[in-house]
């Protein structure tokens, strides 16, 4: 297969461990995945792969290490935590003091009941943004030096898009609206734009269509859109869930075992789409995969995973090769 | 799928199922239009039935207005509450208590208790404003429960809003509640106690406004959103829903529905008082979404008025007609008294026979019935790839 294109990484892992209670599952595990590659992870059952997956898609936190998406810093540890109280306490006390002074100066317990109560919305207002987390909110803790780790939908939004080991679609929901889910996103419509009925509600919806038409046809699904989602066929979930993913028009796209279960007809079509993906969408692909017909024939690069540790790296070639990956799989010789 | 079979040549309802078909293509492309004209019709055969005879013989045409006008306030309730279970999956067993804070709204806004008196529009307003404000205040700390826990905290809110209503007298006047609150105030129509009429139009038109705009919610990225949640919360997550917010969103516009019913309710009872919000309530609206087809807004609709209309009118003739007859155990019953054990025996035959609801939603319809499903239609896809298929 070509070699990976030259260029900066993508994402970076750096030192990523996890700790389930007393069980390691990824144990200091560094990972590069340059743009434009397709880069696989691999292992015997319990290895970490899926761990390590979760934790780069924003599901689970680190316990230690952390996660760069084109140089930013998204998913670490959290750290100075403890600050974060005082950006809701800050803003309330500043205005009760506001209050307090207006009662001295006027002594009108009209003004102070007023401004008492602005206090008390800044401070449900701050507890819910704490809640919900929007951007400005995350900025302004970035400011003070606190770091909270992505959230899945705000690795979305840097660009990854995920599926699934065990496929999880939206079962009861038709294959466009699966699609249409995933472009979520991409979409700015509010409730009220809904509601209203306004112009740029019902553009959006007739575009969002056609994309979502687009991206169904893309992955061999074409005009198949009004199917409910668990009555295709099990190789046309997998594809559908590609299609979700891509709704959000990710730069790397995240493949959770994309060929479990697949026939050896249905594999080599999946091959074929994720090689069209790169070719044509230049999509960056991580792969955890246990065919290893599959990772052989598609892979720049193979990182092997055992026990949670990286225990090999590099081109196929060199990584069939190696004896710690053998013995990993095989077992040790008998000395 | 797209290849459906062409209808049946030559067949003696074909005229007829023509017109059905154009009906519901134009439904299709203008919803909102015709929701209002179905509305329309409905509201104008209503009290035309009330006159007819099976109708007539139960109560007077007033009577059968005022009580579709208070059925009214129970189809906004179950409206409202099938946002939250219906579209989103999330189980609120204290839906009352917004109902409460919607009428308590209107007791500070409209009545000589609180020496105010806001305009009604602008209080109906408030009333879904200040409601969904307090579904976002109990939804942020407990949206991240899931299912159950998530009941058990909307169960205990649901109780203590009543209770609070009930023990802060200084505010609330305690069990005898905050009465003569004003009669809607909207220009050139009076609203008397005596004259059913504009109370039943205004909440034809408020019914009408409200399932037009969840209609449009349902199709629209909002309303994926929270199927997709419904769904599967993870994949949800993993589709670049911000989950928390719209989890909110469903909770705070749940709310306010029934902010809107209790402002209703209110400003036609002229008087709030916390025994008319106790859990009671949350159940019959809960058991009215469940038996009208839960996800349906049409079905909810009509679950919840078709219930309410039973309970007030049917079982109050069943008293009558009991005794009238002399069967002997039944009419010594009360049968008001046993309304909840009726429901229970509906859900319960319900479940049995018919688990999609009276009315249901295409698309619970297929959940429920998966395997009769795969007929004729999906067989031809599926054929030589349904041993992998997994179920």
């Amino acid at each position: 297969m070509t070699a990976a294109r030259a260029g900066v990484p993508l994402v970076i892992a750096r030192n990523i461990t996890k700790r389930f209670g007393g069980l390691v599952a990824v144990n200091d595990v560094t990972f590069e995945i340059p743009e434009g590659s397709i880069v696989s992870l691999i292992g015997p059952n319990g290895a970490g792969k899926t761990t390590f997956f979760n934790i780069i898609a924003g599901i689970y936190d680190p316990t230690g290490g952390h996660v760069d998406v084109r140089g930013r810093p998204l998913i670490a540890r959290p750290r100075n935590s403890w600050r974060e109280p005082f950006v809701w306490f800050a803003p309330v006390l500043a205005v009760a003091a506001v209050a307090y002074a207006g009662y001295v100066a006027t002594k009108s317990e009209l003004i102070a009941t007023a401004i008492g109560a602005v206090a008390l919305v800044v401070l449900i207002a701050m507890m819910l943004s704490s809640v919900a987390r929007p951007a400005w909110y995350n900025t302004l803790l970035a400011r003070l030096g606190v770091f909270k780790s992505a959230r899945p939908n705000d690795m979305v939004k840097a660009g990854l898009g995920r599926t699934f080991q065990n496929i999880r679609l939206f079962q009861n929901m038709t294959a466009m609206e699966n699609v249409l889910v995933g472009m979520h996103t991409k979409l700015h419509a509010t409730a009220f734009d809904a509601m209203l009925s306004t112009p740029r509600n019902r553009r959006e919806e007739v575009d969002s269509r056609v994309r979502a038409n687009e991206l169904l046809a893309l992955v061999g699904l074409p005009g198949r859109g009004d199917e409910l989602a668990k009555n295709l066929p099990y190789g046309d979930q997998r594809r559908l869930e590609v299609a979700r993913a891509l709704g959000s028009d990710p730069a790397l796209l995240l493949l959770d075992e994309p060929t479990a279960g697949m026939n050896p007809r249905e594999t080599a079509d999946m091959m074929t789409l994720i090689n069209k993906l790169r070719g044509e969408l230049g999509l960056t692909v991580l792969l955890i995969e246990h065919d290893m017909k599959v990772v052989m024939g598609i892979s720049d690069r193979v990182t092997v995973l055992d026990h949670g540790e990286k225990i090999a790296e590099g081109t196929p070639d060199e990584v069939r090769r190696d004896p710690r990956v053998i013995e990993a799989y095989l077992g040790a010789p008998a000395a | 799928m797209t290849a459906r079979p062409a209808p049946m040549p030559a067949s003696r309802g074909r005229g007829l199922s023509n017109a059905l078909r154009e009906v519901r293509a134009f439904a299709d492309e203008h919803r909102s239009v015709s929701i209002v004209l179905g509305m329309a019709v409905i509201a104008a055969v209503l009290p035309l039935l009330a006159v007819v005879p099976p109708f007539s013989i139960f109560q007077k045409q007033d009577v059968w207005l005022s009580g579709f006008s208070n059925a009214g306030v129970f189809v906004l309730l179950a409206l409202g509450l099938n946002i939250v279970v219906g579209m989103a999956g999330l189980l609120d067993l204290g839906y009352a208590a917004f109902f409460a804070i919607g009428a308590y709204a209107y007791a500070y806004g409209a009545s000589p208790y609180s020496g105010q008196h806001l305009p009604f529009i602008l209080m109906i307003l408030i009333g879904a404003l200040v409601a969904a404000t307090f579904g976002v205040l109990l939804g942020a700390p407990t949206l991240r429960l899931r299912g159950d826990y998530l009941a058990i905290v909307t169960l205990g809110f649901g109780e203590i809003v009543p209770i609070v209503f009930l023990n802060a007298e200084k505010y609330t006047e305690g069990t005898n509640g905050i009465g003569g609150l004003y009669k809607p105030d909207i220009p050139f129509v009076t609203f008397t106690l005596l004259n059913p009429w504009p109370f039943y139009v205004l909440m034809a038109v408020i019914v009408t406004i409200t399932i037009m705009l969840i209609y449009r919610l349902q199709n629209s990225r909002v309303g994926r959103a929270w199927m997709a949640i419904r769904e599967d919360e993870l994949a949800a997550a993993a589709s670049g829903l911000n989950t928390v917010t719209t989890k909110l969103l469903a909770f705070a516009l749940g709310a306010s529905t029934a902010g809107l019913a209790g402002v209703f309710n209110a400003s036609k009872l002229t008087l709030v008082s916390p025994d008319q919000f106790m859990s009671t309530v949350s159940f019959s609206i809960l058991a009215m979404i469940v038996l009208g087809g839960m996800g349906n807004i049409w079905g909810v609709a009509l679950g919840a008025f078709v219930i309410y209309t039973i309970q007030v009118v049917l079982l109050k003739q069943l008293n009558a007609f009991f005794a009238a007859v002399g069967v002997p155990i039944l009419k010594d019953l009360n049968f008001i008294q046993y309304q909840f054990l009726l429901y229970g025996l509906a859900l319960v035959l319900m479940m049995l026979f018919r688990p999609e609801g009276l009315f249901p939603s295409q698309r619970r319809k297929r959940e429920l019935h998966a395997a009769d499903e795969l007929g004729p239609g999906a067989a031809g896809e599926v054929q030589g790839s349904l041993g992998e298929s997994p179920e």
